[in-house]
């Protein structure tokens, strides 16, 4: 009897192991957003779901573990069983910017992300009644009265408040930087004209439609939905960035199962009706699979640290 | 394009989308009414529930649990001092003395009449008013925040009649309990000892569970008497007495309930704001201004009323700006964006009436609360009133740490709740009452983020005083309100002093 079960016991091991060997995954998948639902990386997490159960028959499960702008999820991530069954959504600048100025509780480098799949790109957004039509009418007004101008932007040390110090670095045009709590409150701040400006993303434009213009993107290209509005490198700004979205796995995943769900992200990724809805909603797609995780990651952290130091928040 | 209204109407009232309001009314009434489990949280557990539906459905459902978890918060809070969410601390005043002395019948009944008032003039104003107050809203500016804030905070005053000095020291530590962790504003990380789990601050739903509910705990254990007066046999939801209740504080009831549409649609305020302003409101209308705080019928019927009409408020600016009033609207907004609906004035004049539809589905769901509400509140205050101690003691202690585990799944939220508990119980023994310390906490950051705020603004344009007071008129409206909340209680005072003078002369 007792070998009988043995055996069964075995047998049940052997499928369990050649079955993950064979179908990566086989049961649904935890990906923890480390920020309360409704933002930026809740809806793009949840445009990946349908495609992620088309793609392997597996659910993902969306949870929410909000706290200290991320860090409380991401001190934890390395606790979590690196079985390819937890997986955390990563942001930039926040990982890197965090760990640079106090100690939220983790390392940039403990962090293994194995995709950046998108970003929000940062615009320049003005009311659509706003005297400045161009970026460079801002910058001459800028440059007329330093720091009269007021932008407003989500929080500290954040995408937002980089994108304002690395204009006024590359155009000196300097602006008074004003930061709200998340990227819903500045929006009426914006409309209500306490800020002329603000920092936000073409999400936000892509939320508010003919109520705001956008002055310049920090893209490559200009993004599909707004066809009209130019990069900042049309016009002679070498400014590309804006919030960075990507994935984790705890650090005890192995190798092979890194790359896998590293081809999976990818594989959504490339999926056309999930690029028109991810441009939709104002989302830039961006493809940064494993393999090619730390050349981008150094490059990034060499360009806040400068940015950060001119802030003087990095002494 | 005019919306077809039969078709909406039709919509509505469809039985699958009645079914859904009654659903997500119970559902959120049960939710809310746990401590730690917050409206958000049940919305954002059910949004990939609504995908598999059609919007205006799942948009029905969502807003029905809404309104119910706001007004299942009442519960905790009359039966055991506890605020389950920050739009229900002020419903503890006198919702919790009520039940004390035994009324907590009525006390159940009158939450229950006023959230459906209040629920119903919020969900109304949604339905007619909307394109007009959403410009409220942008109206607001962070030197508004700032003095709304302050308006809050002067109800530590009038709160602790009689120990006014108490109450101040209890605010200002509230006030530097609001300050740890990484500040919004410049980034600087304050009062956390080297701990990084501190950087995200103190959570205030685990602080008003700690600071409410563990002494209630603490002095149930220590205590011998019962927990709560029990009502005499036989006796039925009161509702007669409620309805004369009600009648009796009619202008009460509209008063905080358009108070609540307001603040709900500012979106950096939300229900505790609304629900405390309206308190103290009522309580300065009264004519019996001393019964606040002792079980005055009137403050419960203020705050429930007030904070269900933020539901509708909240729904304002996120339908007509794109711009969520509230945090479960946030989340909301964000099932909408997947869904591929956008927001805004087109929303309003699409041919196929989602947004009626869903805005009846609001108010069908908010009338429905009324006899659910009514038969689960029976049923939640008998069942709090007969288990023995012994029983109700340790579950409800086991509720308080799975709610503040559940607030981001996360250990460190519950230490923070025992460690405010027990620090709330040795402040209470010392004469500290709760409720400073938690307005301090809450409205700690609301003031200064619109104070810093103002004072960057003013500092670039060279107009400081204009754009912290003098150049802005609703400042000058909230600024008056709170010289008058301040001079209350003194011309109170003087005017009773004339009296006493005038009886012993006679």
């Amino acid at each position: 009897m007792l070998k009988k079960l043995g055996l069964f016991a075995a047998m049940i091991a052997f499928t369990a192991v050649t079955g993950a060997a064979m179908a990566f995954p086989d049961k649904p998948i935890n990906y923890i957003i480390p920020f309360n639902a409704g933002g930026e990386s809740d809806i793009s997490a949840r445009l990946q779901q349908p495609y992620f159960k088309k793609l392997t028959g597996q659910d993902l499960i969306i949870q929410y573990q909000a706290g200290a702008g991320g860090a409380q999820a991401w001190s934890v991530l390395n606790d979590q069983p690196g079985d390819g069954y937890t997986m955390m959504g990563t942001n930039l600048p926040h990982i890197i910017m965090q760990p640079m100025l106090q100690d939220p509780g983790y390392k940039t480098e403990d962090l293994v992300n194995i995709y950046m799949f998108h970003f929000t790109p940062d615009a320049l957004i003005v009311r659509a009644d706003s005297e400045y039509e161009t970026l460079q009418q801002v910058i001459d007004a800028a440059k007329a009265a330093p720091g009269a101008l007021t932008v407003g932007g989500t929080a500290t040390n954040t995408a937002n408040h980089l994108a304002n110090q690395r204009l006024a670095d590359l155009t000196g045009a300097e602006m008074t930087y004003i930061p709200y709590t998340g990227t819903g409150a500045t929006i009426p701040a914006l409309l209500g004209g306490e800020v002329e400006l603000l920092w936000g993303y073409t999400t936000v434009a892509a939320g508010q439609g003919d109520k705001v213009r956008m002055l310049a993107v920090a893209q490559d290209k200009r993004h599909p939905l707004f066809p009209d509005v130019p990069t900042f490198k049309e016009l002679g700004i070498d400014m590309v960035g804006g919030a960075y979205r990507g994935i984790a796995v705890p650090s005890s995943t192995p190798e092979e199962v890194r790359k896998e769900l590293s081809g999976i992200i990818g594989k959504i990724n490339a999926d056309p009706d999930f690029i028109a809805q991810m441009e939709q909603a104002g989302f830039a797609m961006l493809d940064i699979p494993y393999e090619e995780m730390d050349a981008f990651m150094a490059e990034r952290k060499k360009l806040y640290e400068e940015i950060a130091r001119q802030l003087g928040s990095l002494k | 394009m005019a919306v077809d209204f039969g078709f909406v109407l039709a919509q509505a009232f469809s039985p699958f989308n009645l079914l859904l309001a009654v659903i997500g009314v119970v559902l959120g009434t049960v939710i809310g009414a746990l401590p730690g489990l917050s409206a958000t949280m049940a919305i954002a557990v059910l949004v990939p529930f609504t995908f598999a539906m059609d919007p205006a459905s799942g948009l029905i459902m969502l807003g029905a649990i809404y309104t119910g978890a706001i007004y299942g918060g009442a519960y905790a809070a009359i039966l055991v001092n506890t605020p389950g969410t920050p739009s229900a601390i002020a419903t503890t005043f006198d919702g919790y003395p009520m039940a004390k002395r035994g009324d907590g019948d009525l006390a159940m009944t009158l939450a229950t009449l006023a959230s459906v008032v209040g629920g119903v003039v919020g969900a109304l104003s949604l339905i007619t008013l909307s394109p007009l107050l959403a410009n409220i809203a942008l109206a607001f500016q962070s030197s508004e925040y700032f003095w709304l804030a302050i308006l809050g905070l002067t109800l530590i005053a009038s709160l602790s009649s009689g120990n006014v000095l108490k109450g101040l020291i209890g605010g200002a530590f509230g006030l530097i309990l609001s300050m740890i962790g990484v500040a919004v504003i410049g980034g600087d990380t304050r009062f956390t000892f080297g701990s990084s789990a501190l950087l995200g601050g103190i959570d205030i739903v685990s602080a008003l569970i700690g600071l409410y509910c563990i002494p209630v705990l603490i002095d149930l254990v220590a205590r011998p008497d019962r927990h709560l007066e029990p009502a005499p046999l036989g006796r039925g939801f009161r509702l007669f007495e409620a309805v004369g209740l009600c009648v009796g504080n009619g202008v009460n009831l509209l008063r905080s309930s358009v108070i609540g549409t307001l603040v709900g649609i500012l979106p950096g305020a939300g229900g505790s704001i609304a629900s405390l302003v309206s308190y103290s409101e009522a309580r300065r209308a009264s004519r019996n201004p001393e019964r606040f705080g002792r079980g005055e019928p009137g403050g419960l019927l203020a705050t429930e009323s007030a904070n269900n009409a933020t539901v509708g408020g909240g729904f304002i600016p996120t339908l007509v700006l794109g711009i969520p009033g509230t945090p479960p609207d946030a989340v909301i907004l964000g099932a909408l964006l997947v869904q591929g609906i956008r927001t805004g004035p087109e929303l309003f004049t699409q041919q196929n009436g989602i947004a009626y539809i869903f805005m009846f589905g609001l108010l069908i769901a908010t009338l429905m609360m009324l006899p659910i509400g009514l038969f689960i509140g029976r049923y939640a205050y008998r069942f709090i009133v007969n288990t023995p101690k012994a029983l109700l003691v340790p579950l409800i202690a086991f509720m308080t740490v799975v709610g503040s585990f559940a607030i981001h799944s996360n250990p460190h939220d519950v230490v923070v709740m025992v460690a405010m508990g027990v620090l709330g119980w040795l402040l209470g023994l010392a004469g500290f009452g709760p409720s400073p310390i938690v307005l301090g906490l809450v409205l700690g950051q609301i003031a200064e983020q619109g104070f810093m705020r103002a004072y960057m603004i003013g500092g670039a344009r060279g107009n400081f005083g204009g754009q912290l007071l003098f150049d802005r008129p609703i400042s000058w409206a909230i600024v008056a309100l709170i010289l008058v909340t301040l001079a209350f209680p003194v011309l109170r005072r003087l005017r009773r002093s004339r009296e006493a003078g005038s009886e012993v002369r006679s």
